[in-house]
């Protein structure tokens, strides 16, 4: 019974961060929401008996990768944005989308209803069990993961250290004169 | 045990931690006062009480009095949640930090740790990780050049220093195999060559506890790795626009962090509670705890000495630092300790 309310609180909690976050117009009211719809999401992992998901969820998502995005906007110091009322095609599409979505939750819910639901612990959610999924049963997707990973932090480097790119912007002055002035600082 | 001996003892031990919690935070700066004045030849506080031991009431009590600032440039909403933040975080991870071993009381007995979980480990690494968010917000809120500079520092300093202090714990997990911080201690007990305590520290993680150790000073913002509130270049840093009990409130969540630091030290790499236990059966109950205590009161003496002992990095010493010396050392203890646990296996 207590487990019950819990997770419709947190479930509630979550629902209304991920309101709030497109409610809000300051970037930083936004991002904070959304560090509460992960803490929230990590208290239902919990719930359902998969202690390591949910600290992983809370050190990974909402200490560290928040942290970035807090970092950004605190750097471009962005301001508040302005709300537009919405393109036509997202009103056209999405409603209806979304009707549809909730229907077929609901006959899901309504008339599959009689599938076991499963106890708490039974499937892996221990560290051990986490463990013998990633490095003994799914070891070749893991390592492909990580090299996917890797790919991607080798291009984030390419963008970020191309030279031309910087010196290229209007108002900046060319790479040969950039050379010199920086050989002149040098002499001095 | 009912539900409501449960819930009492809970509560009783809540209260009881977080209690010795605020004093240890309140006397750890004494501390740092008095060891800093005798290390600068001084005699630091003198005259509140003997040895000056009531100065961390008469300062609680002009935090409480002072007049609290509100600056009318601030986002008002986060500049007065980032000293909660900070602060809640700071106490909260001391939950699961186990003090000693089973104790009895009369007919109930208890482990002395609010809660013991099996991932122990990872919520301590969890909570402080969203400590962070105190000290940026504060630096974001203050709408302060000083503070802003000062939030960013201190978050991409955390974030990186995370990283190795996280990697250099993963030894100490190989070796046990257990996130449980009581089993952890439980596995370090006993002895080797008859002499040398089987504590982690002596037993394959010296190099583990060095880069555990360094990393954990530069996540508390300690001197040598103080940047977030270098005072000769930022002003205060982060807590520049702050006054009274609200910056009383960070200076409150460093030091509990430092506790917090402190003791996940002792329990990870000096053997938690354990020492020699001798003597009547009530010294002996009470003994373990004495040596942990002991074990995190150096810890705390280590923290004031390297800060009144060493001077401050330049910003890309630490980044350099962080990531090009202590993460390829965190990782290389990593594989050599999986190679031997795997070899002798």
């Amino acid at each position: 019974m207590l487990h019950l309310i819990l997770f419709l609180f947190f479930g509630a909690i979550c629902v209304a961060g991920a309101i709030n976050l497109l409610a809000q117009s300051h970037p930083i009211n936004s991002a904070l929401s959304l560090i509460a719809v992960m803490a929230a999401l990590a208290a239902e992992y919990l719930l359902l008996g998969a202690e390591f998901v949910a600290a992983v969820q809370v050190i990974v998502y909402a200490g560290a990768i928040m942290v970035l995005f807090v970092i950004t906007i605190m750097l471009l110091n962005a301001g508040k944005e302005e709300h537009t009322k919405g393109s036509r095609i997202a009103i056209l599409i999405g409603v209806p989308g979304a009707l549809i979505g909730a229907v077929l939750v609901a006959w899901t819910l309504l008339f599959r209803g009689h599938t076991q639901s499963v106890a708490i612990g039974a499937e892996p959610g221990s560290p051990q069990g986490i463990a013998r999924l990633l490095f003994h049963d799914f070891l070749l997707p893991f390592e492909v993961t990580s090299v996917l990973i890797l790919i991607a932090i080798m291009g984030a480097v390419v963008l970020a250290s191309r030279p031309e790119a910087i010196s290229h912007r209007p108002g900046k002055p060319e790479p040969k004169e950039a050379q010199e002035l920086v050989g002149a600082g040098k002499e001095r | 045990m009912s539900i409501t001996t449960f819930i009492i003892i809970s509560i009783i031990k809540s209260v009881a931690v977080i209690g010795v919690l605020l004093t240890a935070v309140a006397y750890s700066v004494w501390l740092e006062r008095k060891v800093s004045a005798r290390i600068q030849n001084r005699w630091g506080p003198t005259r509140v009480g003997p040895f000056g031991l009531l100065q961390p009431l008469a300062d609680g009590a002009k935090f409480i009095f002072k007049e609290d600032l509100t600056q009318p440039h601030v986002y008002k909403p986060l500049y007065i949640a980032a000293p909660m933040i900070a602060m809640v975080f700071a106490i909260t991870s001391i939950s699961v930090i186990p003090f000693g071993n089973w104790v009895n009381i009369g007919p109930w007995g208890t482990y002395l740790q609010i809660t013991d979980l099996n991932i122990g480990l990872l919520v301590v690494l969890g909570i402080t990780s969203m400590g962070v968010y105190g000290v940026a917000l504060a630096g974001w809120a203050s709408n302060n050049k000083y503070s802003l500079l000062g939030g960013l520092r201190a978050s991409a300093q955390m974030i990186s220093y995370e990283v190795s202090l996280g990697l250099s714990l993963v030894g100490v997990l190989i070796m046990s195999g257990s996130m449980s911080l009581r089993e952890i201690v439980d596995y370090q007990g006993g002895v080797f060559w008859h002499f040398i305590p089987r504590w982690n520290i002596f037993h394959g993680q010296t190099l583990a506890f060095f880069i555990y150790l360094i990393s954990a000073y530069a996540e508390t913002n300690r001197t040598p790795f103080d940047l977030p509130e270098a005072e000769s270049e930022l002003v205060a840093g982060y807590h520049t626009e702050y006054s009274a009990m609200k910056f009383a409130m960070f200076f409150m969540a460093e030091y509990a962090n430092m506790v917090t630091v402190a003791c996940l030290a002792t329990l990870l790499f000096l053997g938690g509670w354990h020492g020699p236990i001798f003597g009547p059966p009530i010294l002996q109950a009470v003994m373990p705890v004495f040596w942990f205590c002991l074990k995190v009161f150096f810890f705390m003496f280590l923290y004031v000495w390297v800060r009144w002992t060493l001077p401050r990095f330049r910003y890309d010493q630490l980044m350099a630092f962080g990531w090009k010396v202590l993460l390829p050392l965190a990782v290389l203890n990593i594989v050599v300790t999986a190679f031997i646990v795997a070899w002798r296996a």
